[in-house]
C-alpha cells in the first residue's frame, strides 16, 4: 500500500532501533508516555517494545476515547436507546463499553433497543432523514479529531431542518487531560511516577496543531514529540525524545510534519468554536472530574442537544473497586498490575473500559502482548 | 369438446411471483415449488424418486458428516451468493477431514414475500455449484416463515463423505516443528461481502473466493498422505482457525507476517475500516499443517492446483503451554494473534 508501507518498513525500523540502543544512556531510564490510543495500538500491534532497550519504557496514556468515557454517560446512552422508537447511533467500539451491572449498548441492543453502529456522524444524519417519524440521537464521543465531524452533522441537520436529530455530546479535550496527568500528585508530589517525555497525538494534532503542547514543554519541562500512528513514526519519535532528554532539552518537536502544522486546521477549529463551548467540568473515567476538559453544545444549537431534549440526568457510577483503570490511565500502573487483568476482566467480558477498545492499554496488552508475562 | 385440462397447474411466476405461506404448507403449492424449482434445478436419480429420504448404498470405510447454516447478508455479493456458498461451505467442511464428499442435503427457511426470481437465482446457483463439484443434493426441505421473521432466505446444508484408508487428518494432530500452510490470499470473501453492507458501501474489485476445495484436498492428500491438520478459515478468519487448532493440539504457533498472502485491495479495505485481515472470513481457502519434511512437497502440490496457486508456508507449530498463536511482525516485533473478541468492530479513529 503506497503511503502506508513506507512507514512500516522493518529494515528502517531496525536502523532506528539500533540508534535508540546506541544513544540511550545505560545509566538512566527513559519513561515515555504515548498519550494516544492510536499509538498504544501501534506499539502493541507491531511489537515495538521488542525493538527497544530495557531502559526505554513506554507508558500508555489516557488518549483512548472509549476508555475515558465514564460509566454514567454510557448508562445515559443506554437509557436513551431504551426509549421506545428512539434510534441511537454510535461508533463501533462504543458498543461494548460496560456501564452499570455489566450492561452495555450491545446488550441493550440484544434486548430490543435500536442501536446502530455508524462509521461517520454523517451516517447518523442520513438515518434521521430516512426515519423522520423517529428520534435519532448521535452518541458523540472522542477527542479533537472527532469533534469537527460532529459539528458538521449538527450544522447539516440545521440546514436540512431536521426536527428528529440530536447529539449526546461527550467530546473531550486533549490538553486538559495531559495537564491533569502532569499535575497529578503521583507526579508532582509523591514522585511515584516518573514521566520523562510525551509522544504527542497524531490525528488530534492535525486539528489543534503543535502550539498547545508548547505550554507543557515549557511549564513542566517535559519534551513532546508529535508523531504519526505508523510504527516507524513511533520509533522515530522515541529516538527524538531520547535525544532531547540526553541534550537536556524540553521542546515540542513535530515528527508528523507531513500532516501537522503549528497552527493546525484553523477551519475545523472555527467550526468547533461555532457549535461548541467549554463545559465547566466533566467526569473522565479513571481521572475523575477535570475542569474545562470537555465541550457542550452552544445555546444557539440547543435544538440539537440531546441532553436538553431528553432531559438527560447527571449520573456518576463508580467503577468496580478492584478495577485499576484509573491508575492505568494515569500511567501509575500497568495493565498486568491489575488483579482483574486476564481473569475477571478480558476483552470478551470487560470490567473496566481499558479492556474494551483495542486502543485501550489493557485490551492492547491482552490481545497482542500477554505472551511476555507468560514467558 | 371441453377445454378443461384436468391435470393443468399454472406454472409458477418466476418473474413477479413471491413466496407465500402456502409454499411451506405441505399442499399443492409446495409440491409445485419442489417440482418446478428444486427438482428441476438439482435433478438427480435420488430426488426423482420423490421420497422423503434419499437411499444410496453405504460406502466402504469411515464416513464423515458435517452441517452448516447460511445466513449471509447480502444474499448476492461480488463473486457469489448464498446458494453457491451453502454448497461450497459444507463440501469444504467434509473435505477438511481428507474425505471425498458424496451427497448433500439442503434445507430452506424462506420468508413470506421473498421474490421467486431471487429464489430461482439462488437455487440455480446451488445447482451449478453442486454439479461443478460433482456432489449431488439428494434430499431437502422447505419451510416458510411469516414476513419479518426471517431475512429472505436461510439455507442449511448437510454433507456426507468417505475418508480414504490411512488418511488421518484432525485438529489435535499439530506437533511442534510442523509447518503451517495456507492455500491462497486471505480475507477476500469477508471484504467482498462487507463492501455491500448498507452502512459501508465502498467500491472494490475484490470478489468472494467461494469455492469447493475437495479437489485441492484430494491433490494434497495424493502428494502427502500424512497431512496432520486441514481446516477452512471461514468466520473469524485464519486467526480464529489457528487458535482453535492450537487449543485442540495443545501447542503454540508462530506466524510470519511478511509471508501471509493478502491482496493489496484487501489490505487497503481493512486498513480504512480498522479491521485485521487475519480475522476476515474466507470461503475458498484452507490452512494445512504437516511435518516439516513434507511441507515443500505439499506446497508444490497446492500450487499446482488452480485453487492453490497462491499457497504459502506462513509459520510453524511451536511448543507453548499457553497455546498462544503469535506472529513475528513484518516490522520486526512480536505479538499475540488472539481469539476474536465478539464481532470485529471498527476502531473510532
Amino acid at each position: 500500500m503506497k503511503y502506508v508501507d513506507e512507514f512500516r518498513d522493518g529494515a528502517l525500523a531496525k536502523n532506528i532501533a539500533a540508534n535508540i540502543a546506541r544513544e540511550a544512556d545505560p545509566r538512566r531510564s527513559y519513561y515515555l508516555m504515548e498519550f494516544c490510543g492510536g499509538h498504544t495500538h501501534a506499539i502493541s500491534r507491531y511489537g515495538i517494545a521488542d525493538l527497544l532497550p530495557a531502559n526505554v519504557r513506554m507508558i500508555h496514556g489516557p488518549g483512548c476515547p472509549v476508555c475515558v468515557l465514564p460509566a454514567g454517560r454510557v448508562e445515559n446512552a443506554i437509557r436513551l436507546a431504551q426509549e421506545p422508537g428512539l434510534i441511537l447511533c454510535c461508533y463501533g467500539d462504543l458498543l461494548r463499553v460496560p456501564a452499570a451491572n455489566g450492561m452495555s449498548l450491545l446488550k441493550a441492543k440484544a434486548r430490543g433497543a435500536d442501536v446502530r453502529m455508524v462509521y461517520s456522524s454523517a451516517d447518523a444524519v442520513k438515518i434521521a432523514q430516512e426515519n423522520s417519524q423517529q428520534q435519532v440521537v448521535f452518541f458523540a464521543i472522542g477527542f479533537e479529531t472527532t469533534t469537527p465531524p460532529t459539528a458538521v452533522a449538527i450544522r447539516q441537520a440545521q440546514a436540512l431542518g431536521l426536527k428528529n436529530f440530536s447529539v449526546f455530546c461527550n467530546h473531550v479535550l486533549t490538553p486538559s487531560a495531559i495537564s491533569h496527568i502532569l499535575q497529578s500528585p503521583e507526579i508532582r508530589q509523591l514522585g511515584v511516577l516518573t514521566l520523562d517525555g510525551f509522544i504527542g497525538p497524531a490525528h488530534v494534532s492535525t486539528v489543534i496543531g503543535s502550539r498547545p503542547y508548547e505550554y507543557f514543554a515549557e511549564e513542566f519541562q517535559k519534551p513532546v514529540v508529535i508523531a504519526g500512528f505508523e510504527p516507524l513514526d513511533v520509533m522515530q519519535a522515541i529516538l527524538m525524545l531520547v535525544r532531547q532528554l540526553n541534550g537536556g532539552r524540553a521542546e515540542v518537536e513535530n515528527e508528523f510534519s507531513r500532516a501537522v502544522t503549528r497552527d493546525g486546521n484553523v477551519k475545523a477549529q472555527l467550526l468547533v468554536a461555532e457549535v461548541f463551548e467549554l463545559r465547566r467540568v466533566f467526569e473522565w473515567r479513571g481521572l475523575g472530574l477535570i475542569p474545562y476538559s470537555a465541550l457542550r453544545i452552544k445555546a444557539q444549537y440547543a435544538d440539537y442537544d440531546a441532553e436538553l431534549r431528553f432531559k438527560v440526568p447527571p449520573l456518576s457510577i463508580p467503577d468496580n473497586r478492584a478495577c485499576e483503570c484509573g491508575a492505568i490511565l494515569r500511567g501509575v500502573k500497568r495493565p498486568q498490575d491489575c488483579k482483574l487483568f486476564g481473569t475477571a476482566c478480558t476483552p470478551d467480558n470487560p470490567v473496566g473500559s481499558c479492556m474494551v477498545s483495542s486502543e485501550g492499554a489493557c485490551a492492547a496488552h491482552y490481545s497482542y502482548g500477554r505472551f511476555r508475562e507468560a514467558a | 369438446m371441453s377445454t378443461i385440462k384436468p391435470n393443468y397447474t399454472r406454472p409458477l411466476d418466476f418473474k413477479q411471483g413471491r413466496v407465500d405461506m402456502t409454499h411451506g404448507s405441505g399442499g399443492r403449492a409446495m409440491a409445485q415449488l419442489i417440482d418446478e424449482l428444486f427438482v428441476a434445478a438439482f435433478d438427480n436419480e435420488f430426488l426423482r424418486q420423490m421420497n422423503d429420504q434419499a437411499r444410496f448404498p453405504a460406502p466402504q470405510g469411515r464416513m464423515v458428516m458435517s452441517t452448516d447454516s447460511h445466513v449471509v447478508s447480502p444474499l448476492f455479493f461480488p463473486g457469489g451468493d448464498i446458494g453457491c456458498l451453502s454448497v461450497h461451505g459444507t463440501i469444504n467442511d467434509v473435505a477438511m477431514s481428507g474425505a471425498k464428499p458424496l451427497y448433500l442435503s439442503a434445507s430452506f427457511i424462506l420468508e413470506e414475500g421473498f421474490p421467486l426470481a431471487d429464489l430461482k437465482r439462488i437455487v440455480e446457483s446451488m445447482a451449478r455449484a453442486a454439479h461443478g463439484a460433482g456432489v449431488p443434493i439428494v434430499t431437502g426441505d422447505t419451510k416458510v416463515v411469516e414476513q419479518g421473521k426471517g431475512d429472505g432466505v436461510f439455507i442449511t446444508t448437510t454433507g456426507i463423505g468417505v475418508v480414504p484408508d490411512g488418511v488421518n487428518i484432525s485438529g489435535e494432530r499439530a506437533r511442534p516443528g510442523d509447518k503451517i500452510l495456507v492455500s491462497g490470499t486471505l480475507g477476500d470473501h469477508g471484504v467482498a461481502v462487507m463492501s455491500l453492507r448498507e452502512n459501508l458501501t465502498f467500491h472494490t474489485s475484490i470478489q468472494s473466493d467461494t469455492a469447493a476445495l475437495h479437489g485441492l484436498v484430494a491433490a494434497m492428500v495424493a502428494a502427502v498422505h500424512d497431512i496432520h491438520v486441514l481446516r477452512d478459515p471461514t468466520r473469524g478468519g485464519l486467526a480464529t482457525t489457528l487458535n482453535e487448532i492450537a487449543r485442540q493440539s495443545a501447542v503454540g504457533m508462530m506466524l510470519h507476517e511478511d509471508q501471509l498472502p493478502i491482496r493489496e485491495q484487501v489490505r487497503a479495505a481493512c486498513e480504512f475500516l480498522g479491521l485485521d485481515p487475519l480475522y476476515v472470513a474466507n470461503e475458498g481457502k484452507l490452512a494445512a499443517i504437516c511435518a516439516p519434511e513434507d511441507a515443500e512437497r505439499l506446497l508444490q502440490a497446492m500450487r499446482a492446483h488452480p485453487l492453490g496457486c497462491d499457497a504459502a508456508v506462513v509459520g510453524e507449530v511451536i511448543e507453548d503451554p499457553h497455546h498462544f498463536v503469535q506472529m513475528e511482525t513484518a516490522f520486526g516485533g512480536r505479538r499475540v494473534v488472539d481469539w476474536l473478541t465478539g464481532e470485529q468492530l471498527p476502531r473510532i479513529c
